[in-house]
């Protein structure tokens, strides 16, 4: 270790591996990927590790990424919610390069993705 | 990153409930499953309730399960990790409110007073990975501190912090490294004392278990200001695996470059070494915990010089707990009004308590100084089991003293603690009922002191050997009243005369169960009678005639054959031939067995 710096920067990239160590706090954008049997068989696996890898890249550290059960409306699969600024979104018949717009756009620059939302077609 | 964190205790307590087993079938299962990339299986350093482990958390729920056994790994997988619906039926019953609702783990009574401050990464962060450590602050404190901060400015910062000694007397930690500062030497050293031996404490083993980067990044925070360029840390040989920790921590720690030479490219440089203690208690005082270092046999020395002036191989030395390393790095990050706007007066910050004995939550805990008994005993620790009545809380091992019920209200410092006639010690807290006879509890710590005087000093090797004959006396039921005048006599002169301070607080358990307790004492003198029921030779049993109905269950289980009666017809109890081992009264069934 020759440097402050050297330390910051390790830390930096180590802090991804030990986010959602806590529970959530109020300022954090939670996500939840439903992954009942109906989500995992409509592809929601793959939407759930784009959503992880975009943030691990972003170095995003105020996001928590979970799984919840079945939400109920098992014919939209896969189904994510976004839990953000104290309102939820849920985004309707996601995919990998879906999640990932829902992370550039709505978390990262907070502007929901209107297209891919519940309602909206 | 990770959807979800799976974190195992790995402490001792857990371990030795086979947490290491269910971490092993975790990873076993999460990799069949294909899950590795999603989630993460670590395991940790103690949580602290360890009366419920094995203990695993689940994140970012926050499921908190307890009394985990490898067989219910399947059924956490299968429902919890990957279908995501937690297993009520698992968690701590605490942490489930009446509705079903989960209540997060920092609202539970156990938790919701505590502050962690030493004790901060313990449960947190895998202990065997330093990149883990650095995550959360790790070696920054040390960084800021070498780049930024001149040897004084250190000083200064935990002088005015108010941190005290937490191994037992409460010695200001800044005037300690400030005298190690200002002896010349051409080479001093740094050591840290985790000999931990009195019973029931185990603070310092879960820190060094949990977190064992905070005592090392410390050390040589330590290191740098008095001018040192070698540390020691004394352990004792009895806790392998927080021996085991400490080595891959310090393997990692110079692969770094955060022990070495050159620190953070200054010209600090800073290595350290880990030396076994055998097991004696006399160890974990200072004087003999370093001759023991220098490969003597440990005993003691007078005083002065102190160990800042002529301490370790002659060299001025300082010498500090596990648990005052573990606060340094925080003190330097988070600063020294931080730390004193915890605690009281002149007991700032928190201290970890063992909590032991006739309670609930047996298991560590990190309060602000300044919390009452009656916080800790009764709202964190759950009070005592079977709805017993509490008697006495017993503080500072055998060093201390009983605090009886009615001082229960005390707000818990160095101070207090001193002035109610006990000590802080190193925290292990023993709660005790009303089964617990006082006598009997003087003896039981005394019996200990004997056995682990050193020798060296008369008044400690023969004057603790005489106290607890004296006691012995007592129990039997053959003491004087003349004999607790004699006993009193003899701890002042015990205390007073010995060489260290084993010797000097030994006779403590003795003259605070004397002082509060005198009655307990008088009733085995005068009525030869344990109130407690626990001293054997004053026991009787008896059967009460118009009880027992003649079923021979007693007479047939009893060892010594000392019952006698026919069938349907009351039975007696030979005194001469009874050993007092309470059997018959256990095998009874209309309760007509009594102690007298």
């Amino acid at each position: 270790m020759k440097s402050l710096e050297e330390l910051r920067a390790l830390r930096e990239k180590m802090k991804s591996q030990t986010d959602n160590r806590s529970v959530a706090g109020s300022d954090e954008t939670v996500i939840k990927v439903g992954m009942a049997t109906c989500g995992i068989a409509a592809g929601a696996r793959p939407v759930l590790e784009a959503l992880l890898d975009e943030a691990e890249k972003r170095q995003l550290h105020n996001v928590s990424i979970s799984q919840t059960g079945c939400i109920g409306m098992c014919r939209l699969e896969p189904i994510v919610e976004v839990f953000k600024d104290g309102q939820k979104y849920t985004y309707i018949y996601m995919t990998a390069d879906k999640a990932r717009k829902v992370i550039a756009d709505h978390v990262v620059n907070g502007n929901p993705c209107k297209e891919y939302l519940i309602g909206e077609n | 990153m990770f959807r979800s964190h799976i974190l195992v205790c790995g402490g001792t307590g857990c371990t030795s409930g086979n947490s290491m087993k269910i971490y092993d079938a975790l990873v076993d299962r999460i990799q069949k499953e294909g899950l590795e990339k999603e989630v993460h299986v670590t395991k940790t350093g103690c949580f602290g309730l360890c009366a419920y482990g094995p203990i695993m958390i689940v994140y970012p729920e926050g499921a908190f399960y307890s009394q985990v056994k490898v067989e219910d790994v399947d059924e956490i997988v299968n429902e919890h990790i990957i279908k995501g619906r937690i297993v009520t039926r698992l968690l701590y019953k605490e942490t489930v409110g009446e509705d079903g609702t989960i209540k997060a783990l920092n609202d539970t009574n156990f938790y919701k007073k505590q502050h962690r401050v030493a004790l901060r990464n313990c449960g947190v962060i895998n202990p065997e990975k330093i990149e883990e450590y650095i995550a959360y602050d790790g070696y920054e404190a040390l960084g800021k501190v070498l780049t930024e901060m001149t040897p004084q400015d250190v000083i200064d910062v935990i002088s005015k912090s108010g941190l005290r000694g937490r191994g037992g007397a409460g010695f200001p930690t800044g005037r300690k490294w400030q005298f190690a500062k200002n002896s010349v030497g051409d080479k001093k050293y740094v050591c840290c004392n985790a000999d931990e031996g009195d019973p029931g404490a185990f603070m310092d083993r879960s820190i060094l278990e949990g977190d064992p980067h905070a005592v090392i990044e410390a050390m040589a925070i330590a290191a740098y200001a008095i001018g040192s360029d070698q540390g020691y840390i004394y352990v004792r040989a009895e806790y392998p695996i927080a021996v085991q920790r400490l080595t891959i921590a310090i393997k990692q720690a110079r692969e770094y470059g955060l022990l070495g030479k050159n620190i953070f490219g200054t010209k600090f440089c800073f290595d350290l070494d880990i030396r076994l203690g055998a097991g004696a208690f006399v160890c974990g005082e200072e004087t003999a915990l370093m001759t023991s270092i220098e490969g003597h046999r440990g005993e003691p020395r007078p005083r002065p010089p102190f160990p800042a002036v002529k301490g370790l191989f002659g060299k001025p030395t300082i010498l500090n707990n596990v648990e005052t390393y573990a606060n340094i790095p925080q003190i330097i990050l988070k600063g020294a009004d931080w730390f004193a706007s915890m605690g009281t007066e002149k007991s700032r910050g928190t201290k970890v308590f063992a909590l032991g004995g006739k309670i609930h939550n047996t298991g560590l805990v990190e309060i602000p100084m300044g919390t009452t008994m009656r916080e800790i005993i009764y709202d964190i620790g759950g009070g005592c089991p079977n709805g017993k009545k509490f008697k006495a809380a017993q503080t500072g091992g055998p060093s201390g003293g009983c605090i009886p019920a009615h001082l229960i209200d005390t707000p818990i410092d160095y101070d207090n603690l001193i002035a109610i006639g006990s000590m802080m010690g190193s925290g292990g807290l023993i709660v005790m009922d009303e089964d617990n006879c006082m006598v009997d509890i003087a003896k039981f710590f005394l019996e200990f002191t004997v056995d682990e005087s050193c020798g060296k000093c008369t008044a400690c090797r023969i004057g603790t050997k005489r106290l607890y004959e004296m006691l012995c006396k007592v129990t039997d039921g053959t003491a004087t009243m003349e004999d607790l005048d004699k006993m009193e006599e003899l701890c002042y002169y015990i205390k007073e005369n010995s060489l260290c301070g084993l010797g000097q607080t030994a006779p403590n358990p003795v003259l605070s169960t004397l002082h509060y307790f005198r009655d307990e004492y008088e009733a085995h003198v005068r009525d030869k009678r344990c109130p407690a029921g626990v001293c054997k030779k004053l026991l009787r049993y008896q059967i009460v005639a118009d009880k027992c109905k003649g079923c021979t269950l007693c007479a047939r289980n009893c060892p010594v054959g000392a019952i006698t009666g026919t069938v349907k017809e009351p039975h007696v109890i030979d005194p001469n031939k009874c050993i007092k081992c309470g059997v018959c009264m256990e095998k009874c069934r209309f309760g007509a067995i009594i102690k007298a």
